[in-house]
């Protein structure tokens, strides 16, 4: 189990743009929020990392004000999603799950839109709406139709209309779900540009890839409670960051190397760990430096390596170091079935 | 689980949704210029969609042609067409902003189900202003229906008998009545799942109230139960005061009527609609 509460662990202090105590949001007998905490540091990311279902669009909604929560507390830049949603509202920019952009407007009229509603001139909506198509790589899509757009230029277009405003806080809700990699790389260049310049992020996913670019700190979550948080590194440390897998041309070399890497400290925290069945070993990394010196090691050693590689945990691996259970599964989904095949 | 929700039971119920008065409200100037913004933005997408105004540019011809040639001559009498005309054009003009207003229901259903209503909602601007471009939108539709079917009016021989002055009243009243009328359409849309049920219930609510009322046929040959109806009808009202208007008669009775009408649905369906609206998940 975790223990890394924040309030006594966290090394960096700072004034929160984002704090929500017990926050609660039912929908008849289903929790999406049953009591979550969270804060969100001025200039850094978190990322909130759950399945589907977790309740993180219904958190990113309540903190946006498009819901109001049961109960707990959330306030944004020191406004109260509840009591203050107008000045609220001011501070924050909303990057949705699904393009929240008009897609019968081009995308240049979607930004002056934009730009009008948050009260610009019409001058400088007009050059603000230029600047961004220009920064976003929109200039040439400017006067189509955004129905018209691929999907990672139409979230590109998403980021450049909640950028508008130079909101204070904004909110990136599963930004890259469904984007093919080049376009996810694309988003988290513009997403790392943001922060650079100094805004504050909660971003939502379900990829421990993309938490692990982007965020600061993690918060994971499931069932619409927090499963457990603290900064990125803390966490990839306990559920192991990047696995070097290599394969041996002889699989009988795996018990050798597994005990050279133990003898000279390489194999990490958990240790490395064999699996015959694949002919592999496994290496928790921690750093580059170890890769490094595991690689220049068992070439040292005269081993032959056919094949080595590194990955990221899956979200199921990071849950599964985690709570020790995979995340759950859809509640509709009968369990009878699972048993069945179980047995 | 030793997770670290320190979850604490959630003190204060969240309930209280009013703002500290006056902080962070929208002035009227803003609200304007939102609501110009938002216009812009419904008029873009007829641009963008221009088979969206099909309705509004066929309605009036198909409806007037087919009125006046088919039931012309059984009410006017054989070759009496034209006297037909002048009953019919002004009942029409009523009926225009009711088949128009029912297309605002399956239109904001319709933009409910797109992530930019997220945006706006989650947008410093009073939420109101989006449902209001909405109307002056479909309004400016209205206008643009209703000097089709006058024109097809004076090509079949309608006649102003009072002024155009008076023609112009008859108009504003339509269009008055018939942004009431948008406002019930709006909250059914709100209300109801899908774009289907909108029209399936605007449709249902539309046809008696379109036949049972004086737009196509005098009620005088109607029996005494359906003229009870027709007479408190806000649409035989309004047929009524704008066939006054254009041709002459006492008007003061059906004018009254239709604006206590579209007073009393403002006065109530336009607050539903703009809380539905806020409250919409």
């Amino acid at each position: 189990m975790w223990d890394m509460t924040r309030n006594d662990k966290n090394p960096v202090s700072g004034p929160h743009a984002v704090e929500v105590r017990g926050l609660v949001k039912h929908y008849g007998e289903t929790k999406a929020l049953d009591g979550v905490d969270l804060d969100v540091r001025e200039g850094t990311v978190l990322g909130v990392l759950g399945p589907n279902g977790a309740g993180k669009t219904t958190l990113v909604r309540c903190l946006s004000t498009l819901i109001v929560p049961d109960a707990g507390t959330a306030t944004v830049a020191g406004y109260d999603v509840v009591r203050q949603p107008r000045q609220l509202r001011r501070t924050i920019g909303l990057t949705g799950q699904y393009a929240s952009v008009d897609e019968k407007l081009s995308g240049w009229e979607n930004l002056y839109m934009i730009g009008r509603l948050l009260d610009l001139s019409r001058k400088d909506a007009r050059s603000r709406a230029d600047e961004l198509l220009e920064r976003f790589s929109l200039t040439d899509a400017a006067k189509k139709a955004a129905m018209n757009y691929s999907g990672g230029m139409r979230r590109r277009l998403d980021l450049a209309a909640s950028m508008i405003g130079r909101p204070a806080v904004l909110y990136l809700d599963e930004p890259t779900t469904g984007l093919d990699p080049r376009t996810r790389n694309e988003v988290w260049d513009e997403v790392q540009r943001m922060v650079a310049e100094g805004a504050t992020v909660l971003l939502t996913t379900q990829y421990m890839e993309e938490a692990e670019q982007l965020a600061n700190e993690l918060t994971v979550i499931d069932k619409g409670k927090v499963i457990a948080n603290g900064k990125v590194d803390e966490l990839k440390a306990r559920v192991g960051g990047r696995t070097l897998r290599i394969r041996p041309v002889d699989p009988s070399d795996l018990p050798g190397m597994a005990r050279s890497l133990a003898e000279n400290g390489l194999d990490g925290v958990a240790g490395s760990q064999a699996v015959p069945d694949e002919g592999v070993l496994l290496v928790p990394i921690l750093s580059d430096e170890q890769l490094t010196a595991v690689v220049g090691l068992l070439a040292a050693r005269g081993y032959a390596i056919a094949d080595l590689g590194t990955y990221l945990p899956s979200l199921d691996e990071v849950f599964l170091a985690i709570t020790g259970q995979r995340p759950a599964v859809d509640d509709s989904v009968p369990t009878e079935q699972t048993e069945e095949v179980a047995v | 689980m030793s997770t670290v929700t320190t979850a604490k039971p959630a003190p204060a119920p969240a309930a209280a949704v009013s703002a500290p008065a006056g902080e962070g409200r929208i002035g009227l100037r803003a609200n304007l210029r939102h609501i110009g913004a938002l216009v812009r933005r419904n008029a873009l997408q007829i641009k963008q969609d221009p088979e969206s105004m099909f309705d509004v540019l066929f309605m009036p011809i198909i409806f007037t042609l087919l009125f006046v040639f088919v039931f012309g001559g059984a009410i006017s009498g054989k070759g009496q067409q034209e006297a037909y005309v002048n009953y019919v054009v002004p009942g029409l003009m009523a009926m225009m902003g009711m088949n128009i207003a029912m297309g605002v229901g399956t239109g904001v259903n319709d933009d409910f189900k797109k992530g930019v209503m997220d945006r706006f909602r989650s947008m410093p601007i009073a939420r109101s202003s989006v449902l209001i471009a909405k109307i002056v939108v479909e309004l400016g539709r209205m206008m643009v229906a209703i000097a089709i079917l006058l024109a097809v009016g004076f090509m079949l021989g309608l006649s102003i008998k009072t002024s155009v002055f008076d023609l112009f009243l008859s108009i504003g009243l339509s269009a008055v009545f018939g942004a009431s009328l948008m406002w019930i359409f709006i909250l059914l849309g709100l209300t109801m799942k899908t774009a289907q049920a909108v029209q399936g219930m605007a449709m249902l609510v539309l046809m008696p109230l379109q036949f049972g009322s004086s737009i196509f046929a005098p009620p005088s040959t109607m029996p005494g139960w359906l003229q009870a109806f027709t007479d408190y009808n806000p649409l035989s009202n309004l047929a009524d005061a704008a066939r006054g208007l254009i041709n002459g008669g006492a008007v003061a009775h059906p004018v009254t009527v239709t604006l206590i009408w579209s007073v009393a649905i403002t006065a109530v369906t336009m607050p539903l609609a703009v809380r539905k609206f806020r409250q919409k998940t």
